[in-house]
């Protein structure tokens, strides 16, 4: 077994694709689920089309040794499924499915994941007519049946101002056994225009692949660019993508704190942190123009600078936010009468967390130590970032106090940037990105991780860009917190998460 | 109780006073573009060239914008290499007609109201459903905060309902993904006539940085008729709210 020993790497890396053993799909299985027996959990994991067959990249997350290892092999046709022995897989596995025609063999869940034609001239393993757009939401849904027992159908379009996405519950009375999403509804093809890039419009599609995240995924793709193209963007350039980074992450964290206390009553902290949330978008806007960072973060560095009197204003105006944030949201955490709705609602246990491979707000609300900035951290961030925020109860109360102790520590992160600021140049030109290579860029986005992963062609030019927005990983852990909930309490686990749709649906 | 209260006087009052007062943008808020005059045919056609998502066109030789495509980019090629155009920090820039969004003498004819009849149903109470067709969240999200006590949109009569059945009109976010359009749609059918459509934010205009993909319609123009235009990627809250209120004939 030692030639399947897997390469290990940092965050960061560029590995030229000569160097990554070719293993046969059986020795590429064993030490995957080796590795996730050693405790690493599955990053990223995505399929390149090649004229014989298609190929499949894993990567797995080390996080205690701030390592990521790779591993690749090639399947042809069908393929045993890892799933059953290896459930955070079982979305990847959907994904190449649908994408490529292939079949992961025993399967337990086999359905599309956002009906979508395979990307290559291969047959539809769902056997759906060819050549025509399949129909969203057309897949056999997992059914309870018994005389008492009824279904809920929510969805595409939902009662609020949100995204769209169909739900499924299976419920007795109240009570709900199990509920089924099944998203794509948003899925522009981000992954497919990417190929052939870096283009002009390339910025602007990751920038817009998850609106709420634009920081955070702008400065996954830019730091990937960076590595590929064999430089660093200015020190400076650095601190100013970490500040937006971190108020993009009081933004929201904020407002779904607002929107917590909203869907329980309390109207107080609800309207307050309405009001809070656009004034956190307003200081980014007054850095980069735009409330959601748009324009700010760019491969090489970033677009404008924190000069003339803006840090001043940013320390003035968050010191007020400071006081005002914190009153708005102890209100809603010391009142009797919410806490003892979050207490014990939507539960996920630590092990299901695991098992599924939860990652960012949600995981660490389980109890599981995940955040990027502190195992795999990544320029300004090595080695300032040492205190991950961790609630063990799982439910929405863990995962809204999760929030509510990131914002005081993302208040303090950002006076420590602002009182270092780097002197220096905010950007440097990038020059041409290396050929026949994998590279890979993680960042902490205000919800979780996000992962992208490039593969170059023989001239430098994208032939494969792999985004996992963290809300891959977590929209079956809030299937999981439905389990044996009230159907009503699910606005309130929904919000809890607040996943992104087109995060996932890209 | 009390403790409520103390924080609600701390919090103190923040609903805004506009439009009677207009309100300050930031410096570097990127709003309605103004284009060089007298640019030389080269430059022209180099502009016209380097806008990724082709909202600049050639007028018979004069620079023409549509702002429906304009994703108000802060490294606009254009203005950045060209010099074709600089961005003004005026956030009025919605429009009730599609032709109006070609911006090339700088004379910008903002939404105008609607028609008597129209403005005697819907003037003093307007309940919209909104529809996301492929959204990235950020139109989502700041038409979410009209809702919020600084902008406070209930007091001008306006309302997002969560029935079309309750509403007055369609506000439209998202290029129309082709897994959303049939959704969309029957979203329309279900509103009662008379009835309104809003195109919000680049990609419900044109498609906004998916006008190219296979998987996405280029916003609702071509499946809906459309009352109000609202520019931005995403357009500012202000730009919404100002556009809102002009349709209704609350502004002039």
């Amino acid at each position: 077994m030692n030639n399947a020993k897997p390469l290990r790497f940092r965050n960061g890396f560029v590995v030229p694709l000569v160097e990554l053993p070719h293993l046969d799909y059986a020795e590429f299985s064993e030490s995957l689920l080796a590795e996730v027996a050693a405790d690493a959990r599955i990053a990223s994991y995505f399929g390149r089309p090649l004229a014989d067959g298609l190929e499949i990249y894993a990567i797995l997350a080390h996080d205690w040794n701030g390592e990521l290892s790779l591993l690749r092999t090639q399947v042809n046709g069908s393929f045993p499924s890892l799933t059953p022995l290896c459930p955070q897989l079982h979305l990847f596995e959907r994904e190449l499915a649908e994408q490529y025609g292939v079949r992961p063999d025993k399967h337990p869940w086999l359905k599309p994941v956002r009906f979508h034609k395979t990307w290559i001239d291969a047959a539809d393993i769902w056997g759906r007519p060819h050549g025509k757009h399949p129909v969203p939401g057309d897949m056999e849904f997992y059914r309870v049946d018994g005389e008492e027992v009824h279904e809920v159908a929510v969805g595409p379009v939902h009662a609020g101002v949100i995204e769209p996405g169909h739900f499924r519950f299976q419920c007795h009375g109240e009570e709900v056994m199990h509920l089924e999403i099944s998203l794509g509804y948003q899925h522009r093809g981000i992954e497919q225009m990417l190929i052939g890039g870096p283009h002009p419009s390339t910025i602007y599609l990751l920038e817009t692949s998850a609106g709420d995240t634009t920081v955070g995924h702008a400065t996954a793709y830019s730091q990937l660019l960076e590595s590929l193209a064999g430089c660093e963007s200015p020190l400076r350039a650095q601190a100013i993508r970490a500040l937006a980074l971190e108020l993009e992450r009081l933004a929201n964290h904020v407002g779904d704190i607002g929107a917590l206390a909203g869907d329980v009553g309390f109207l107080p902290t609800a309207s307050f942190c309405g009001r809070l949330r656009g004034d956190y978008l307003n200081l980014t806007a007054e850095l980069c123009g735009s409330r959601f960072g748009r324009g700010l973060v760019r491969p090489g560095g970033v677009g404008f600078d924190l000069d003339g009197t803006l840090p001043q204003t940013f320390v003035e105006r968050l010191k007020i936010l400071k006081r005002e944030t914190r009153g708005a949201i102890d209100l809603c955490f010391d009142a009797p009468s919410v806490l003892a709705r979050f207490e014990g609602t939507g539960l996920v246990r630590t092990d299901d967390a695991e098992a599924l491979g939860m990652v960012g707000v949600a995981a660490r609300g389980c109890g599981l130590v995940r955040d990027a900035r502190l195992h795999h951290p990544f320029g300004i961030w090595e080695g300032g970032f040492d205190t991950p925020i961790i609630e063990l109860d799982g439910d929405v109360f863990a995962r809204g106090n999760v929030r509510r102790r990131e914002i005081n520590a993302s208040l303090e992160l950002i006076n420590q940037l602002l009182r270092g600021l780097p002197q220096g140049p905010i950007s440097q030109p990038l020059g041409p990105l290396a050929a026949d290579s994998l590279a890979l860029s993680l960042c902490e986005g205000w919800r979780g991780e996000v992962v992208h992963a490039a593969i170059t062609d023989a001239v430098g030019r994208i032939d494969r860009y792999k985004i996992v927005d963290p809300s891959f990983h977590n929209w079956s852990g809030l299937s999981m917190a439905m389990r044996g909930q009230q159907i009503s309490d699910f606005p309130l686990c929904n919000k809890s998460f607040n996943l992104s749709y087109c995060g996932f649906d890209l | 109780m009390l403790t409520i209260i103390r924080e609600r006087l701390r919090q103190g009052h923040r609903t805004g006073k506009y439009p009677k007062v207009e309100p300050i943008m930031p410096e570097r808020f990127r709003g309605l573009p103004q284009l060089a005059q007298n640019l030389t045919p080269q430059s022209c056609a180099d502009a016209v060239a380097s806008c990724p998502f082709t909202a600049l066109s050639s007028n018979g030789g004069k620079l023409q914008l549509d702002l429906g495509r304009c994703l108000f980019c802060a490294d606009c090629p254009a203005a950045a290499d060209h010099a074709a155009l600089a961005f003004s920090n005026d956030y009025r820039l919605a429009t009730s007609r599609r032709e109006d969004m070609f911006l090339d003498d700088n004379v910008y004819h903002v939404a105008g109201m609607l028609n008597k009849s129209m403005r005697k149903l819907f003037g003093r109470s307007l309940k919209l459903r909104q529809v996301s067709a492929g959204g990235c969240n950020a139109c989502e999200a700041d038409l979410n905060v009209l809702s919020t006590l600084v902008f406070d949109l209930a007091r001008f009569g306006i309302q997002f309902v969560a029935s079309p059945r309750h509403a007055d009109g369609i506000m439209v976010t998202g290029p129309v993904t082709e897994n959303m359009k049939s959704a969309l749609l029957d979203t329309y059918a279900a509103i009662p006539e008379p009835k309104l459509v809003i195109a919000s934010g680049a990609c419900a205009i044109a498609g906004g940085p998916y006008c190219n993909s296979p998987e996405a319609h280029q916003g609702i123009g071509d499946l809906l008729p459309v009352d109000l235009y609202i520019p931005g990627c995403p357009p500012h809250p202000y730009t919404a709210l100002d556009g809102l209120l002009r349709m209704l004939g609350r502004i002039e």
